[in-house]
């Protein structure tokens, strides 16, 4: 430190600058070492946490490979993968129109919770008591109105009095949980809270059972990136988003524009809900989206809130999500395996879009490189 | 005692969970940073602390040397998780959101892998009297006021304090309300940060460990410890950011979501199961109330710290 | 004279990636003495300064003090050295009191004692002649009393050295005063005082020293008394000032927009504009000057449907009697309400219904040129929001001073840009990019914006580029009146004069422009009438053609009475 006598200055050891952009595939070459790192340090975790790991230290080879298998070793797994992948992306795609709006709807999990519960309600009451074509439509409009009420409550109050909507909408999934518990008490006699499987309200199946909500989530990744894009809607949420005051400055109703947006964005959370419960569980529990609604908020944030990148970065939690899990089960460790796994991973990501939106200049070299 | 006082006293007890989880998010909050990872931070500190007397719980050690390295064992656990959040959100400038939600998935996920690998015999059985030191013999609700629920009046109490009559707390506030201007009269953001940051997530740790080691004292108790790290954050709202407001807080919170368990007991009182997701779910509305109605009100001095959830860069120009 | 030396700069360079803000500048200060840094807006003056309270680091170059090199890193460094700076923007926390402000950040023991703050800080107070309650919190003070925090925040600190950036600009003129009779008791007291600043006539009546910068370079230090206003102007911008603006007479200028009686107060319920009326001509610019702060953007906003009036009147006057209508300026929406109001008639005077005509009926007639307005359009903007005075066909054009906040999307690229006031033509719900492009690249072509094309992010595009941006897009919309707020604010002086060859160029088409300035020989040279606003209150018109900076200026300074003064909220 103190031979810098002779240099004219003393720069702090390392400066920061905003990157004005970066090539997108520069950027992404980023994101893949994170991911790489990511996945080295996993599978250090593993050598602390597996014991078979640990007792052969040779099946790392195996441990990585499981990865893959575990999501597409058989035919099974990989319509598992695809339809798993496909809930996912409808939530993050759901959430992508507030968040273009900078409006941080953490309420995913909520609103699709009440999707799935709209459905269900209609079926349990309904069931049976209409044609099964009736039933579907009945069950649809159900849980997109639900979904919709969830999103539009807290954007209500954002639109009147700017009430904080990242906790609002954090709250709210609460409060829907505990209001699916009040409803399984009601409905199920017996007290044990588990409603079984109904016996009407399920979606046909094209050949698979998971085609249909695959297929639902491509049309929507198609279609949401379209109304972002090229819609006024879309170009209005854009606006909202990057500068309220020029919103009001060209007379967009900022407050409208909340509010519509808000609506859309829980009533295609409700969509998600109707897929899981028309489409896979026709039942519900108060873990009926077991926290796919928060894991979306990272999805849509991962891909930069754009539709069709969610499509990669669904897939790679889905993939991590799957693997990890199977590794659980060839080295016996816990179940929650998994969640470390992503846990890691994402921190990486997360960590390296620092590296793609900063540049650092170390003390020093920068002057070399200009003399 | 009466039913009325058990159940009183069950709901303090219970209520220092929240006590520890909000003054520890609350003092996150105060350096603007939102740390959704609160609640993946109280199970690693539950997970902490346990692990910790597994190692050490039947190795004869004086009673009260147990007691202080358990307490240890989960402070420094959430810690590690508060520094992996600041070390994304402060220096790395990462979303604050997506990186708390990320240290959630990972800090529950942890923790039930670790603690399936430790012997509830060895952390919990013994352990436990030492914990509920004074009221240890008694049957009724007084023996979960133990050593960790004094500590956390006295913790809630102290940050108030630190908060508002120091200068350590005055330039905390600062860089959550401004940090331009902290950085502008020489207070180090980053530093500030980081430290609010980690410390607060060891308080908030102290919290799942709590949970699992007196109030329930089971070892499936971890389980649940997520759940209540939601509920801490809901309380930094219903607390309006100061920490000693919390004790009262978590006293009603604790009372809406125990009182399901009382209720059938209470003579004269007739519910039916269904009133207990409903009693459980009141503390999230009560809050979403706060929030609305602080929002109407407008009061500055009630408002979320200004630039909560936002990162800084000096030299953004 | 023997004066102690303070600190000097020596070759110091700042880069802020290819823009070079400051280009091995010299400076040196003296304890006892007011420095004046005179520049042009964006000549670096802000930047040189941050260098010294350590919120920039310079790339090249030394900082002496007391003939030893010193290195400041940081603000805790440049207190160290006990150098204080107060900011143009504040930097206040506005929840806290003034005493809680003013010992923000100080290494002193952890248990503050609120009362010996307080003292300390009356009797820094006292000694300087302030006017302060350390109790009151940020977020009541007015804009004067916050600069008193400010102020008083250095001096507890004990700096010798004080730096102000435009400590002036949103001041009135007894604060002014106030001011600058605090500064020359503390040059008094033995501190280096520097104020940066773009007035000529402060930097005559308070400094000792004046150093002028241009373009980032350190041009000269002169003694201000052997100096004079035109040998600073012209250092200041390289050559003699004469504004060679085109100014056309005004042909037949015809009221197009009646302001009556507007009064509006602020959120905190200060009385902002008060009484405010006036007529603007289209085929003639309106100019209005006033001191920073004192209602202009208020009004103007006011008049563009973002503020809710308390009373008063805006009439927008569209002089079209016996005009045909045309598809130009309304929609075909637009022509089949007006026709059951019944606003047409024929050339011959008979009326026209379009009942029971098909809407290709309708068009062919409207373009055949037969269908004639009746009446002029008299048309109440009051509690109109912007859409809505859109719906109703007025075409009212506004740049607004924040360009990237409020006028375009910095993130969005020129042509998204071009579509903000346009985006929502066409029936179908979605967006046409293809005539937004086009227009931008016209544009593009005919101001010359230097851009790699229309798909740049705009705030990727220099500051003059922005305007040109921005003024293109608000006269593509054939204004009626065009309103701009500061619009050569920051920038060279090639795009200035763009800019009002523009304005000019509207004005002959007959556009009602208003014209918000802060640079007088600007405003003498490019208007028509010249308008002053005081405090919200207008205080006199004048024909800029015969009008003199001097009448110009007593209007924008003169008081009326010692309640505007002091209670009077100065907005920032």
């Amino acid at each position: 430190m103190r031979n810098g006598k002779k240099k004219e200055t003393r720069e702090p050891l390392i400066h920061l600058t905003r990157r004005d952009t970066m090539h997108p595939a520069k950027a992404w070459g980023i994101r893949g070492i994170a991911v790489l790192l990511g996945l080295l340090v996993c599978g250090l975790a593993a050598f602390l946490l597996v014991e078979k790991l640990q007792q052969n230290p040779g099946r790392i080879g195996e441990f990585y490979y499981t990865f893959i298998k575990g999501s597409f070793a058989t035919q099974r797994k990989t319509w598992k993968f695809f339809k798993d992948l496909a809930i996912l992306l409808s939530i993050a795609l759901a959430l992508t129109p507030a968040f273009r709006m900078r409006f941080w709807n953490t309420g995913a999990e909520g609103q699709t919770l009440m999707g799935v519960w709209g459905a269900i309600a209609v079926a349990f009451y309904g069931g049976g008591k209409m044609p099964e074509g009736v039933l579907l439509v009945l069950m649809f409009l159900a849980s997109v109105l639900c979904g919709a009420i969830w999103g539009g409550i807290p954007a209500l109050f954002k639109a009147k009095w700017n009430t904080n909507e990242t906790l609002f909408t954090l709250m709210m999934n609460y409060v829907a949980s505990y209001l699916v518990a009040y409803f399984l008490v009601v409905w199920v006699p017996s007290g044990s809270s588990n409603l079984g499987k109904l016996k009407y309200g399920k979606l046909p199946s094209f050949g698979h059972d998971y085609l249909v909500i695959i297929l639902v989530a491509l049309v929507l990744t198609a279609a949401l990136y379209i109304y972002l894009e090229y819609s006024k809607h879309g170009y209005e949420i854009n606006v909202v988003g990057e500068s309220v005051r020029t919103a009001r400055y060209v007379g967009i109703g900022v407050g409208k524009v909340i509010i519509r947006t808000m609506i859309l964005s829980g009533a295609l959370c409700g969509l998600a809900g109707y897929l899981i419960a028309a489409g896979l569980d026709q039942t519900i529990t108060t873990e009926s989206v077991g926290g796919q609604g928060f894991t979306a908020i990272m999805v849509c944030w991962l891909a930069k809130f754009n539709p069709i990148g969610m499509v990669l970065t669904s897939g790679l939690i889905t993939l991590l999500d799957h693997g990890a899990a199977q590794i659980s089960q060839d080295f016996s460790v816990a179940a929650d395996f998994p969640d470390v796994v992503v846990g890691i991973i994402l921190f990486f990501i997360i960590g390296s879009e620092f590296f793609i939106n900063f540049q650092l200049h170390f003390r020093g070299h920068e002057k070399e490189g200009i003399k | 005692m009466n039913i009325w006082m058990n159940f009183f006293i069950d709901s303090l007890a219970f209520g220092a969970t929240f006590i520890y989880g909000s003054t520890g998010e609350i003092l996150t909050e105060k350096a603007g940073h939102l740390n959704l990872g609160i609640p993946g931070v109280m199970c690693m500190g539950g997970a902490g602390g346990c692990l910790m007397l597994n190692l050490i719980g039947q190795s004869g050690l004086p009673g009260f040397l147990i007691v202080i390295l358990g307490i240890l064992g989960s402070f420094a656990a959430a810690m590690l998780c508060g520094l992996i959040y600041s070390f994304l959100t402060v220096s790395l400038r990462a979303n604050q959101n997506v990186t708390g939600l990320a240290l959630t998935t990972f800090g529950a996920g942890l923790t039930r892998v670790l603690m399936k690998k430790a012997d509830p015999v060895v952390y919990l059985v013994g352990p436990k009297q030492l914990y509920r030191f004074p009221f240890a013999d008694r049957t009724d609700s007084l023996q979960l006021l133990g050593v960790l629920w004094f500590l956390a009046v006295a913790v809630a109490i102290l940050a108030s304090w630190v908060l508002f009559r120091t200068r350590t707390g005055l330039n905390l506030r600062a860089v959550g309300e401004s940090p331009a201007t902290a950085d502008a009269v020489g207070i180090n953001v980053t530093r500030y940060k980081y430290l609010a940051t980690m410390i607060g997530s060891g308080i908030a740790g102290l919290g799942g460990f709590f949970y699992i080691i007196d109030y329930m004292a089971s070892q499936e108790a971890y389980l649940s410890v997520e759940a209540f790290g939601w509920l801490s954050i809901a309380l930094v709202i219903f607390a309006l950011w100061r920490p000693h407001l919390t004790i009262l807080g978590s006293t009603v919170f604790g009372l809406l979501f125990s009182c399901s368990s009382y209720i059938a007991n209470i003579p004269g009182v007739q519910v039916t199961m269904a009133a207990k997701p409903i009693l459980k779910m009141l503390p999230y509305l009560v809050t979403i109330l706060v929030l609305i109605v602080t929002s109407i009100r407008n009061k500055r001095e009630n408002q979320p710290p200004a630039s909560l959830g936002l990162s800084y860069f000096r030299e953004e120009r | 004279m023997e004066k102690k030396l303070a600190l000097s700069m020596r070759g110091i360079t700042k880069r802020f990636g290819p823009v070079i803000a400051n280009h091995h500048v010299d400076l040196d200060v003296y304890h006892g003495e007011i420095l004046a840094i005179l520049g042009e807006n964006g000549c670096g003056k802000t930047t040189l300064m941050n260098m010294i309270s350590g919120i920039y680091f310079p790339d090249e170059g030394q900082i002496f003090m007391d003939g030893k090199e010193v290195v400041i890193r940081s603000p805790r460094d440049a207190f160290e050295h006990k150098i204080g700076m107060i900011h143009q923007h504040f930097k206040l926390v506005d929840l806290f009191t003034a005493a809680q402000n003013i010992i923000l950040g100080l290494e002193e023991e952890n248990r503050y004692n609120l009362k010996e703050v307080n003292a300390r800080v009356g009797e820094i107070a006292d000694r300087y002649g302030f006017h302060l309650n350390p109790e009151t919190k940020v977020y009541d003070m007015s804009v004067s009393e916050k600069q008193t925090v400010e102020i008083i925040k250095v001096l507890y600190r004990g700096a010798d050295i004080l730096i102000l950036d435009e400590p002036t600009a949103v001041l009135t003129p007894q604060e002014i005063d106030r001011l600058f009779a605090v500064l020359k008791k503390m040059k008094a007291d033995g501190k280096a005082i520097i104020i940066i600043t773009h007035k000529l006539n402060e930097v005559l009546e308070v400094s000792d020293r004046v150093a002028i910068l241009r373009k980032g370079e350190h041009v000269a230090t002169v003694n201000t008394a052997e100096t004079n206003e035109s040998q600073l102007t012209e250092m200041m911008v390289g050559k003699k000032v004469v504004l060679k603006i085109d100014r056309s007479d005004p042909v037949n200028p015809t009221p197009r927009l009646f302001v009556k009686n507007l009064n509006l107060y602020d959120s905190e319920g200060v009385q902002v504009l008060k009484d405010v009326s006036f007529t603007a001509n289209g085929g003639e610019i309106l100019g209005i000057a006033g001191i920073a702060g004192s209602g202009q953007r208020e009004l103007l906003e006011s008049i563009s449907g973002l503020q809710p009036l308390k009373s008063g009147e805006i009439i927008f006057h569209n002089p079209k009697k016996d005009k045909p209508v045309t598809f130009f300026h309304k929609s075909l929406k637009r022509v089949m309400e007006l026709d059951r109001e019944h606003a047409f008639h024929d050339p011959e005077g008979k009326e026209i219904s379009f009942e029971g005509m098909s809407r290709k009926a309708i068009r062919e007639m409207v373009n055949s040129g037969k269908v004639l307005f009746k009446e002029d359009d008299v048309i109440n903007l009051r509690d109109k929001d912007p859409l809505e005075i859109r719906q109703l066909g007025v075409h009212l054009s506004f740049v607004p001073e924040d360009r990237l906040g409020m006028g375009l999307v910095g993130n969005m690229d020129i042509t998204d840009n071009m579509m903000l006031r346009s985006y929502r033509k066409g029936h179908a719900g979605f967006l046409d990019r293809k005539k937004p492009r086009t227009q931008a690249e016209q544009i593009i072509e005919e101001l010359q914006v230097s851009t790699p094309g229309t798909a740049t992010p705009v705030r990727r595009l220099s500051g003059g580029n922005v305007q040109k941006v921005l003024v293109g897009r608000e006269i593509a919309y054939t204004p009626k009146v065009l309103m701009a707020a500061y619009p050569v604010r920051g920038l060279d002086i090639n795009s200035s004069y763009t800019i009002y060859n523009l304005l000019t160029r509207q004005k002959e088409n007959g556009v009602a422009v208003i014209f918000v300035g802060e640079d007088l020989d600007v405003l003498l040279a490019l208007c028509d009438r010249i308008m002053v606003i005081n405090g919200g209150r207008i205080t006199g018109t004048v024909d800029a053609r015969s009008a003199t900076k001097e009448e110009i200026g007593l209007m924008m300074t003169r008081t009326e009475s010692r309640e505007t003064g002091e209670g009077g909220k100065a907005r920032a």
